[in-house]
């Protein structure tokens, strides 16, 4: 078998997989303060107040960021699973399972800074609008994958099962938004379009962009220091482990 | 300064979200490094207990050998 | 292969049949449920009317997830569903058979049902019609996506709430096209939209369920 040709499998293992997220941990969370900071500074002091609805409208910068990092990281929980189910790789069912708590934090973010921005534009904390609605019940798939995960004793059985109910329900969010965007036209018209993407001053999309990259670096590096610690709690018997650094000290 | 604390009005709103958002995005690291730690010490713990064990049995052995 | 089929939802009938305390609790369920929302809400006729189809819809889910639990736990128990998973036929045919059955428990007593309590809501002779039509299309659905949850969560203490907690988020669209349609007939909108969505979603549950659930049942039973 020729040397060169990459071995995918070679992070497979815990145990090669952890010193590598120990290496790369660092790297992306500077990288997601520096953006975070740049991002932060651009969506207070850059981005020009909005002719309608004056300053209230920053809470975009953060709010969009988070619903797309939900959704994105949910995503990226399904292709582990697949990865985890095919090829049976003990590392991808620990990364969903690291995974799943960041995604959780992000839908709930969502929902809090989307309550936070319907308060002042549409009167009330909580609009059954599509996405807010849609986005609550990604909030209870979230909760339903840490739940099912953690009442599981055996870890192995319990990421294969995670892993289904994973593929499931991203099978079912398009059914969800689609059934919940028909579901409210039907009650309240066109629902108010919160964030039309193109027609924002670009500057606006700009800062929303660098949030959202920044949102996406820091949530890999709390993925992948987190997952070092489930492969440290998973494989403690394991004498690789007791070899460690850290544990000598 | 003040004025940009008042944000146009919105204050509260825009404060709360990116208070929450900050509260979560910084506790959320610390957790995991907490969780970090307290895996460490159960290892640690787990090996010095398994070592204590190995030379107690050597131990052993080596009194059966001079009995 | 449809030999088998039979056989098994002959079997899961009879024993459903045997001790008939089961299905007859989800049947009370689905009645009590219902007869409460009018205690709570007040017997005003035109808000009754008005909340009829939210009302029987949420109690049917909550009637066929309570089920669920019944659904594979007493062959995992006892070791036929071991059995089950090795024969020579497809496992998802099997699966198929025990929703099947299933459903003819849960499923059709609820739509026999509704009329009856239909009237407590005084709703009048065409509305009971398209919901028992919605009913008895979108119950299949909500066996089927159930059982995977039922297989998920197999063997697990407190089974029966994480039950919910998996499949409630996954019976939303069953709910939001199977309220929806009853009230956009009611309203004159015409509910066929609603009933073909209804349709759609049995027919990719039925297609992708069976396979999710075998794939659960392997995980579980190993």
């Amino acid at each position: 078998m020729s040397s060169n040709r990459f071995n995918w499998f070679r992070f497979s293992s815990p145990a090669t997989f952890y010193p590598l997220a120990g290496r790369l941990v660092p790297w992306f969370s500077a990288i997601a303060i520096i953006l975070i900071v740049i991002g932060l500074y651009m969506s207070f002091f850059v981005a020009p107040t909005d002719y309608k609805q004056g300053e209230g409208y920053r809470i975009i910068f953060v709010h969009v960021p988070a619903s797309w990092m939900s959704m994105f990281i949910y995503l990226v929980m399904a292709f582990w699973a697949i990865i985890g189910l095919v090829f049976n790789t003990r590392v991808s069912g620990m990364m969903v399972q690291s995974l799943a708590p960041t995604g959780a934090l992000f839908t709930f973010l969502a929902l809090w800074t989307g309550a936070f921005w319907g308060k002042p534009m549409w009167g009330t904390w909580w609009v059954w609008d599509a996405r807010l609605t849609s986005e609550l019940i990604l909030f209870f798939l979230y909760i339903g994958y840490i739940a099912l995960h953690s009442s599981i004793d055996d870890k192995r059985r319990a990421d294969r099962a995670s892993a289904i109910l994973v593929l499931v329900g991203v099978v079912n969010i398009p059914i969800i938004y689609y059934s919940v965007k028909w579901w409210n036209t039907l009650h309240q018209g066109a629902s108010v379009s919160v964030k039309s993407g193109s027609s924002m001053a670009s500057i606006m999309l700009i800062t929303m962009l660098i949030m959202a990259l920044g949102f996406w670096f820091y949530s890999i590096a709390v993925a992948l220091a987190r997952v070092r610690s489930i492969i440290l709690e998973r494989e403690r018997d394991a004498n690789w482990v007791s070899e460690l650094p850290e544990i000598k000290r | 300064m003040k004025e940009f604390f008042n944000m146009g009005g919105y204050a509260l709103y825009v404060w709360g979200s990116f208070a929450m958002t900050a509260l979560l995005m910084l506790a959320e690291p610390l957790l995991v490094r907490r969780r970090r730690k307290l895996a460490l010490q159960r290892i640690s713990r787990l090996v010095r207990s398994k070592s204590a064990q190995a030379s107690k049995k050597i131990q052993q052995t080596q009194q059966d050998i001079d009995k | 292969m449809f030999k088998a089929f039979s056989t098994v939802v002959m079997r899961d009938l009879l024993l459903a049949m045997r001790h008939r305390s089961d299905i007859l609790t989800t049947l009370f369920f689905f009645v009590i449920a219902i007869s409460l929302f009018p205690l709570g809400v007040g017997p005003e006729l035109n808000t009754l009317r008005e909340i009829a189809p939210g009302v029987f819809w949420v109690a049917a889910l909550l009637a066929s997830m309570l089920s669920l639990e019944r659904l594979f736990a007493i062959d995992f128990a006892d070791g036929t569903l071991e059995q089950l998973l090795l024969t020579p036929q497809p496992a998802t045919i099997l699966v198929l058979a025990k929703v099947l059955a299933h459903w003819l428990i849960t499923g059709v007593p609820l739509v026999l049902l509704s009329p009856l309590l239909g009237l407590q809501y005084d709703l009048s002779s065409d509305v009971i019609q398209v919901l028992m039509l919605t009913l008895l299309l979108g119950t299949p659905s909500l066996s089927l996506i159930g059982a995977i949850g039922a297989a998920l969560t197999l063997g697990l203490r407190g089974g029966g709430v994480l039950v919910s907690l998996l499949v409630l988020p996954l019976y939303i669209p069953v709910l939001i096209f199977g309220a929806g349609a009853v009230e956009a007939t009611v309203s004159g909108l015409g509910g066929t939209g609603h009933i073909s969505m209804l349709a759609a979603i049995f027919l990719l549950s039925l297609v992708i369920a069976p396979l999710a659930t075998v794939a659960a049942l392997r995980v579980s039973a190993e």
